[in-house]
Formats: structure tokens, sequence, C-alpha cells
């Protein structure tokens, strides 16, 4: 569903209740696979599903959890942790994953724009 | 000043506390005014009694406190070899056996104390001994040396110590002792039970409520065994008393000096005796009317009494009498009011009968102070909880994980600088810190060495201050190895992660800790792994029930028990491989890996295997894989066993069974060993008698073989020991530790596992034969479960809101006439035309 007004970069993608909380979902906004996570401490946070360092799509399927204060999610398949805010691997400088604006009206959850990071 | 001013010191007794009197009366400048004459009634100089066992080891030189034989101060005499046979306080002369009479201004009395032997008949008959000095070892030895069977009169610490010597000489040792149990003195009746069980796994007998009535004399005049009262003799041709000690107060009763009630010259809190002009100090005195039969109590009254002597306030005031010693590679430790004699005292106990450890924390009545304790198996939280006890700080909100399993609790918590922590020479905390600034050490740790592990934390805490970090948790949000959460879970009946990682973590896990908690609630709950929050704390292999491949795409194993399989079956795997274009792969360990399953197919896929009678493999799982078998007696011309029939066995049997690591077992029908048995974590291979019971093998980057652990075995016995080993693997190994490191990584390593699961010497046999029969009993297929669930269901898509839309970067190419993963070069977009139902 896109809608104009303030919402018109926004797409709903799916009920906040049906993303586990510590767990993440994939979604199809603007046709690229957006996984979207929930942490324990009530955010919600989206990035691109796609993990660069083994070139799949699995982002969304990984266990996420706290580096400090950093909320993180591990990749499934090679267990590189990205900051659920910025999309930055944790372990390699070099990598980032692309992030969007993500909030939630009404228990939806709706995706926005791409962020930009310094 | 001249000599004829000097005055004189007439030490009698060179042990531990006449040796500690010297060293303080030198250090401190007594000397300076006085003469010091010691006489010391045995052969050598003072040494450490405390470990005279390990003369044995190291010898009588290692031993002592003064290997040159003198002392460096000249104005110090030294007389060895002679026993002072009385004094006179009215003309203050001491008369040596060599009849030598030598005058004194101050006569200092350390004779220490003697070991009580009991007035049975036959007490001192050739065969009989004490321990307590250098020369009752080497008697000792030679005695053992002619001899097979040896007892000790006496439980005690002291006890025990001599039983495990008379063991290490290659005896048969028996243990007698008259209270309901070991260690009366210092444990409560379930330590003590549990030092029982170490001690007996050991090979000793130990006989509680047992009195001697006689030492039986043999034809040759010489001991031959112990007859007891109501209980059948016992043979013991070297016996030890070890019944408890008596001051060696006999000179002061010559010389009509006041004694307390129960023995020893009775001073006060300086020391002095009823003559001002008599001290008395060590296990002779009892200052207060109470003798103290441990080294730190002593030392303390040397140095008060160096004190008065120079005019100082120092006073002995009464000592802790903590106890903490290795036992038989048993720690074994009590301190302040063991017994929560304390009115209200409450008590928390933690017990785990695999490992054979028992702590139990005595706490006051509001529960913000620490009373007292015991420890037994493992006492390594000694260290810091003597000194709470001892300074009376407070207590952390979870007094609890102070007698959890070690890494967290009782190390972390901060003791004040003041905190004594080697109370055997009167070291604080931040006495060590001190000297670690400085580059030094101290004497902490030097005497009985029970405060060592603590001062090396506090010397380490240190250090990582200044910035050098030492760590040994499993990862950041939890300072505990994989058994200690185990234990942790197990003890509180924690049901899921927020509860753990609430109780004893801190942040919100990771990738490390997670599953780890995740597969420690499927051996304890057996529910589904996706259960509740369980599903968010597995790897993904575990939280789609299948394993990840390169391309995001998974693999399905169906489980083909012992790798036979019907025509029927097989063509069933082959349809779903067709039908879903699947590529197809036999395994290693006997059964067909279907690759290249989207993630929203696999319930499909599943629904049909289930449907024709498959389960899960649980190929996803740290769990049971397979048990690989070969074609056995049935078909095969040489199989002496039907090894089939038991790998299916064995396979169901196990099916779903979670562990720190994958498990694979395999069965050979006959000594050719055609299915490699020898390579799995545990092997079974058939004998013309039953069958051979192998563990601690694996294949892959560490190859190891598995090696006997019981031979000819029949099928009851040997399930019976399979389940066994299986769980105190599962409850004891580390995180991702095969059978293989793990037996290596045990104190005694293969021989330890045997103990256990054959010898059953911990007693835990049947326990863990129960908690095996909880995991069959619970058993369910994960994958029909969670096919008949809508809610488990809903996570098996592509996208939340385009359920039906392939994921685009998963693309196949062709090899070798089946499908392989194409690699994606980057995020792949569908574009912008997708029909998004709105939720
Ligand atoms: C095997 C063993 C293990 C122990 N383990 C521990 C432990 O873990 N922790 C602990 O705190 N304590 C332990 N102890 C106890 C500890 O050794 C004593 O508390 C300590 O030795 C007491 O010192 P002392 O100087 O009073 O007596 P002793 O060390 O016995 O010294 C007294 C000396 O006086 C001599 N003497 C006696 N009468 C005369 C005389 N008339 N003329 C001349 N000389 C005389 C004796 O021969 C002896 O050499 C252990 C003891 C033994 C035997």
């Amino acid at each position: 569903m896109t809608t104009s007004t303030d919402r018109s970069t926004y797409t709903a993608v799916c009920r906040l209740d049906q993303i586990e909380v510590e767990g993440g979902v994939t979604a199809l906004v603007d046709g690229a696979a957006v996984a979207i996570f929930r942490t324990h401490d009530g955010n919600v946070y989206a990035m691109s599903n796609y993990d660069p360092c083994s070139r799949a799509s699995v982002l969304a399927r990984g266990i996420v959890g706290t580096r400090g204060d950093v909320p993180f999610v591990a990749s499934p398949m090679h267990k590189q942790a990205f900051d659920l805010r910025t999309g930055q691997c944790l372990d390699d400088a070099d990598v980032r994953v692309p992030t969007f604006d993500v909030r939630v009206d009404d228990g939806i959850v709706l995706v926005g724009p791409p962020q930009e990071h310094p | 000043m001249s000599p004829q001013y000097r005055k004189k010191i007439v030490v009698v007794g060179h042990g531990m506390v006449g040796h500690r009197f010297v060293q303080a009366a030198v250090e401190r400048g007594l000397t300076e005014t006085h003469d010091i004459v010691v006489v010391g009634e045995e052969p050598r100089p003072a040494y450490d009694r405390v470990v005279l066992t390990s003369f044995f080891e190291v010898g009588a030189e290692a031993l002592s406190f003064l290997p040159e034989g003198e002392y460096d101060d000249p104005r110090v005499r030294l007389v060895l070899g002679t026993e002072v046979e009385g004094f006179d306080p009215e003309t203050r002369t001491v008369l040596l056996d060599g009849g030598e009479v030598v005058q004194y201004d101050e006569l200092v009395l350390a004779t220490g104390a003697a070991p009580f032997v009991p007035p049975v008949p036959g007490h001192d008959l050739p065969g009989c001994f004490v321990y307590r000095t250098i020369e009752d070892l080497e008697a000792i030895r030679e005695a053992a040396a002619g001899a097979s069977v040896g007892a000790v009169i006496g439980g005690g610490l002291l006890g025990l110590e001599a039983a495990n010597a008379l063991r290490q000489l290659g005896l048969e040792t028996h243990v007698v002792e008259m209270a309901p149990r070991l260690m009366a003195v210092q444990v409560d009746d379930a330590g003590g039970a549990t030092l029982a069980r170490h001690i007996e796994s050991l090979g000793l007998s130990v006989h509680t409520n047992a009195m001697t009535s006689a030492v039986v004399e043999g034809a040759d005049g010489r001991a031959v065994g112990l007859a007891l009262k109501e209980a059948a003799t016992i043979p013991a041709e070297v016996v030890v008393f070890s019944a408890g000690i008596r001051p060696r107060d006999a000179l002061a009763r010559a010389a009509g000096l006041d004694l307390a009630e129960r023995g020893g010259v009775l001073v006060d809190e300086q020391g002095r005796s009823s003559d001002p002009h008599v001290w008395a100090i060590g296990e002779c005195a009892a200052p207060g009317g109470r003798m103290y039969g441990l080294v730190a109590p002593g030392y303390a009254m040397a140095e008060v009494a160096v004190d008065a002597m120079l005019g100082g306030p120092g006073a002995f005031t009464g000592a802790d009498m903590s106890t903490k010693l290795k036992l038989m590679g048993v720690d074994v430790a009590s301190f302040g009011d063991a017994f929560a004699t304390t009115p209200g005292a409450l008590e928390l106990v933690y017990s785990d009968a695999v490992a054979g450890v028992y702590k139990k924390l005595v706490i006051s009545e509001d529960g913000t102070r620490l009373l007292g304790g015991v420890l037994v198996g493992d006492a390594s939280a000694y260290g810091v909880l003597r000194p709470m006890v001892a300074s009376g700080i407070a207590l952390p909100d979870n007094p609890e994980d102070l007698i959890l399993p070690a890494g967290r609790g009782a190390a972390d918590i901060g003791l004040p600088d003041e905190a004594q922590v080697c109370s055997c020479n009167d070291v604080s905390k931040g006495d060590i810190v001190a000297a670690a600034a400085a580059g030094e050490t101290t004497r902490a740790g030097s005497t009985c060495g029970s405060c060592k592990v603590q001062t090396k934390k506090i010397i380490e805490d240190y250090y990582a201050s200044q910035g050098q970090e030492v760590d040994r948790s499993i990862c950041e949000h939890f300072p505990l190895t994989r058994q200690e959460l185990f234990d942790v879970v197990a003890v509180h009946g924690h049901r899921s992660f927020d509860q753990v990682v609430e109780a004893h973590g801190t942040g919100r896990g990771c990738d490390v800790c997670k599953p780890v908690i995740a597969s420690i609630l499927a051996s304890q709950l057996n529910g589904h792994v996706l259960e509740g929050d369980r599903r968010t704390l597995q790897d993904t292999n575990d939280a789609y029930l299948a394993n990840i491949q390169r391309n995001g795409t998974y693999s399905v194993v169906p489980r083909i028990p012992g790798g036979e399989i019907t025509p029927d079956k097989l063509i069933v795997i082959g349809e779903v491989a067709r039908d879903f274009g699947l590529y197809t792969k036999i395994t290693g360990g006997q059964r067909i890996d279907l690759f290249g399953a989207r993630m929203e197919q696999l319930p499909e896929i599943w629904r049909r295997l289930v449907d024709a009678g498959f389960e899960s493999g649980h190929a996803y799982g740290k769990a049971l894989r397979t048990v690989k078998s070969c074609v056995g007696s049935t078909w095969c011309r040489y199989g002496v066993q039907d090894s089939v029939q038991l790998a299916i066995d064995l396979e169901l049997r196990y099916r779903g069974l979670r562990s720190p690591h994958k498990l694979k077992g395999g069965v050979s029908g006959c000594a050719r060993e055609c299915a490699e048995a020898r390579a799995k974590d545990f092997g079974v291979i058939a004998t013309e008698q039953g069958w051979n019971l192998y563990v601690g093998g694996n294949g892959g980057a560490t190859p190891a073989h598995a090696r006997l652990l019981a031979g000819d075995l029949d099928r009851e016995t040997l399930i019976r020991y399979l389940d066994r080993y299986l769980m105190y693997y599962i409850r004891t190994a580390d995180r991702l530790q095969r059978t293989a490191p793990w037996i290596d990584s045990l104190d005694g390593g293969l021989d330890r596992v045997r103990e256990v699961v054959v010898d059953d010497a911990l007693g835990l046999g049947s326990e863990l034969e129960a908690a095996m029969a909880r995991h069959v009993d619970t058993y369910f297929d994960e994958w029909k479960a969670t096919i008949d669930d809508p809610e488990k269901l809903e996570r098996f898509v592509s996208f939340v809101n385009a359920p039906d839309v392939p994921d685009p970067h998963i693309s196949f190419r062709d090899e070798r006439g089946q499908i392989a993963p194409e690699d994606s070069s980057g995020p792949v977009s569908l574009g912008t035309t997708i029909p998004v139902g709105a939720p």
C-alpha cells in the first residue's frame, strides 16, 4: 500500500505483531528485499536484506542481540554483525548495508526512504 | 649494650610456631636486647608440617624452613635433637635431656600437639603409627613396602590425608570413622556424603559409625587388622591413628602452671601463662581456655607474644577456624558458622551430583550478611567467601550466584581493601594490590595455599585495571561456560532466554549465547525448538528446521534410521525432489540430502515427506544425526550380530537429542568394521559375545578414533551405558565441544568416563538414565508438529507482505543434469510494479 500526503514515500508492510521480539521479517519494498527487525526495547529497524559478505538475501533470518549498547543482527551465513541503526558491519569497517526509515503507525509497520549516514 | 645486660629467651619446640616466633623476634628487633635459645626435640629444624604429606614426593629438604640449619642472626642459638625435660619457674631454668641447664628470663613454650591414640588393646603393636612428623612418615613408608592393606582410624581432615597417603603408597585403604560422616567437624551431613562418594570413587573403603575395639595381633606379633564393634573385622597391616590431637602441656603441668579444662597451657590474650615469665604459643596453648589446631592462629600468637615482649599492645582474641584443603583431588572448605548455629540463619544449598559438588551458604536471617558455609568438590569461591564473612560486607542481590559454578559469582564481588585474604599470614586485599603495584609479592598463599586463587584474581584484576584485560567468559553477555549455564538453568528452573539473561547476564544476547541457551532449554525441557521465544534464539538452521546453503536456500534431510529404506520411500524422496526441482545427493551418514529448497517451499515439501512416513533428520541441529550401520548378520556372510537392527534402535532412541555439538553413531556387525563406527561419537562393534562400545571418535578436520569404553556387553547394558555416556556429555561439555575433546578435558579422561558410566562411581547412573528416559518419552517429530501449527507456518514465507513472490536473489544454473546455486552479484530489485497486498 502506497499512500499520498506525508506518508507518500512510506510503504506499509505488516503489522508490528507479525515481527517477533528480537526477530526479523523480510518485506518487499519498491521491489527490493528489506529486512525489518524489532528489538527488545521496542524499536523497529529496517535495512537491506542482502548480506554483502555472503552475497545472499538472508539478513532477516539472523539472530538479533546487542554488542555493548549497539543493537545488531548477525548474518545467518557467516555471523558478521551489522548495527541495526546504521547498517555498519561491526566486523569490517569497509562494509555497510543500506538502512531505511521505518515507523509504526497504529500497529502498522511502514518502511520509508533510504537513510543517509555520514 | 654490654652482653651481661642482655636478657635470654628460651623457646621450647622448634616447630612451625616456634620458628615463626624467632622470625618475628629477629624482624622486629627483639634480638637487639635478647639472646634466644631454641630447643627442639626433632632431629631437624622446623619444616612445613601443613604440607607434610608432600614429603613422599619432594623429600624432607623441600619442606624445611631453615635449609641452612641455622638462623642468620648470631644471637639465636638452635639446639636440635634435644628434649626439654622440665623447667623451674622459681629458678627460671630449663633442664635439657643431656643434662644441660639453661637459664632464662622469658620462657616460650611452643611444643605443639601430639596425636591422640585411643587406648584400645593393641594400639602399640608394631605396624601402628601416627601422622605428625617426617620420622612418622618415613616409618609408614617402610612398613607399607611390605604390606598390602592399611587402615586409618579417624575420618577427619588429617585422617583422610593420611588415608590418601596410604593409598598412594599402594595399599588397599580403609577409613574408620566413629561419627556418622567424614570430616564431622567441618562439614555437614550432605557435604560429608558428597565427600564420601568422591573418596570411595578413588577406591578407598569408608566405614562410618564404626568403633575400633582392638588392633588385632598376628602370629608374628604385628598388627593384622582392626576389630570393630558390631561389624566385621577389617584387615590392616599398617594402622594409622588420626583420632584428634592433644596439646603437649606436660612441662607446664609439671611446673604447676594453670591448664585449660580440656588441656593446653592457659594463657592470656598476649600469650602469658599463670607465671608472668612463661609464655605459650601455638597448639600447646589455650588462649581463653581454647586450643586451636591450625597454624594460622599459632602464627598470630607468635606475633602477639613478640609484640608483648617489646611492650606493644597486641592481643590474640580468637581465630578464624576456616579450613580449605584439597583432599585426594577434592576441594573441601568450611568457614564461619558452617553449621548454621546462629539463630534464624538461612541455608542456601547448591548441589550437583554429576559434578560431585556440594556447596552451602549460611546467611543471616535478614539475608544481608554471609555467616559461613561449606564447599565440597569445588572450593574456588572460598577465597572470596571467607573474607566476606570476616569483613561483614553486604551480600549481593543474588547470593546464590556466589556458589553457582565458578566463573561468575564470588570472584566478581568487590572486596574492601581491608578484607583479609590470607588468614595464615594476615595479608589484606589492599596489601596485595599495593605489592602488585610495586612489583613485589606478599606472603599471601604461601602457607596453606587456600587463598592462591583469590590472590591471583586480585593481582589479575589489578593488572586488568591497568589496561591488561583478562577474560574467560563465553561471550560478553554471560560470564559463564556452557556447563555453568546448564547448571544455572537447572538450578533455577529457567524456561526462557529472558529469565536467564535477566538473572545472570547483561544486554540482550548474541549469536553465541542464544543458541547455547536454546540448546540447554531444549535438553532440559524437551519442548518444540520453535516454542515461545525460543525461535529467535536459534541459528537459522534450527529456526527453519533445515540447513541453509550458499544462496540462502535450504537443504532437507529426512531421517533414514540405520540407512535402511524401502523402495516405496525411496520413490517418494525421488518424487519430491523431482516435483520441487531439488538437487539430490547421498550423504556420508547413509541418507539423502535434497538441496535448493526455498524457505517458503519447506512446509509443502515436508507435508509430502511426513505423509509418506518420514521424520525430521535433525541435520540442521546440534543433535543426533545418524547411526550408520553395515549390512549385518542378516545378509552379510561375515556378520556376527544384527548391526542394522541395533543401529535403527539406537537412532530412534536418541533422535532429536539436543547436545553441545552434533552427535554421530555407528554400528558394525563384525570386526571388519564396515560402518566405520570408530570414527563416531559412539561406535558399537559386534563380538561373538555381544557388543564392544567405543566412544569419542569423529571425522572432520581433527579426526579422532573412538576408544573402547566397555567390551562384550549385552544389549541392555550397552543401551544403559550409552544413555549415561550421552547424558553425561550433554550435561558437562562445553559449547561446540565434540565428545573427543570433551573426554580429553575431563580430569582422568576416558578413565573418568568409565568411572561414571560403567562403574557408576558417583552414583549418578540412574539419574542420567532417567534424564534419557525423559527424552525418549517426550520425543516428537518437529516437522510434523510444525506443519500442523499455522502459527509456526507463518514464518515460512519469502516476504511478509508478498508471501507468494519468490526471492529474486535465488537463481540456479545447471550442473551435471541437476540444479546448482548461482551467486548473485548484488541486491536484486524486482522493480516497483509488484502488487503488494495491504496488511
Ligand atoms: C599432616 C598434617 C596436615 C596439616 N594440615 C594443616 C592445614 O592444612 N592447615 C592448618 O592450619 N594446619 C594443618 N596442620 C596443623 C599444623 O601443622 C599445626 O597447627 C602446626 O604445626 C602447629 O605448630 P606448633 O609449632 O604449635 O606445633 P608443631 O609444628 O608440632 O611444633 C612443635 C614442636 O615442638 C617439639 N617439642 C614438643 N615438646 C618438646 C620438648 N619437650 N622439648 C623440645 N621440643 C619439643 C615438637 O617435636 C615439635 O617439633 C596439619 C598437621 C599435620 C600433621
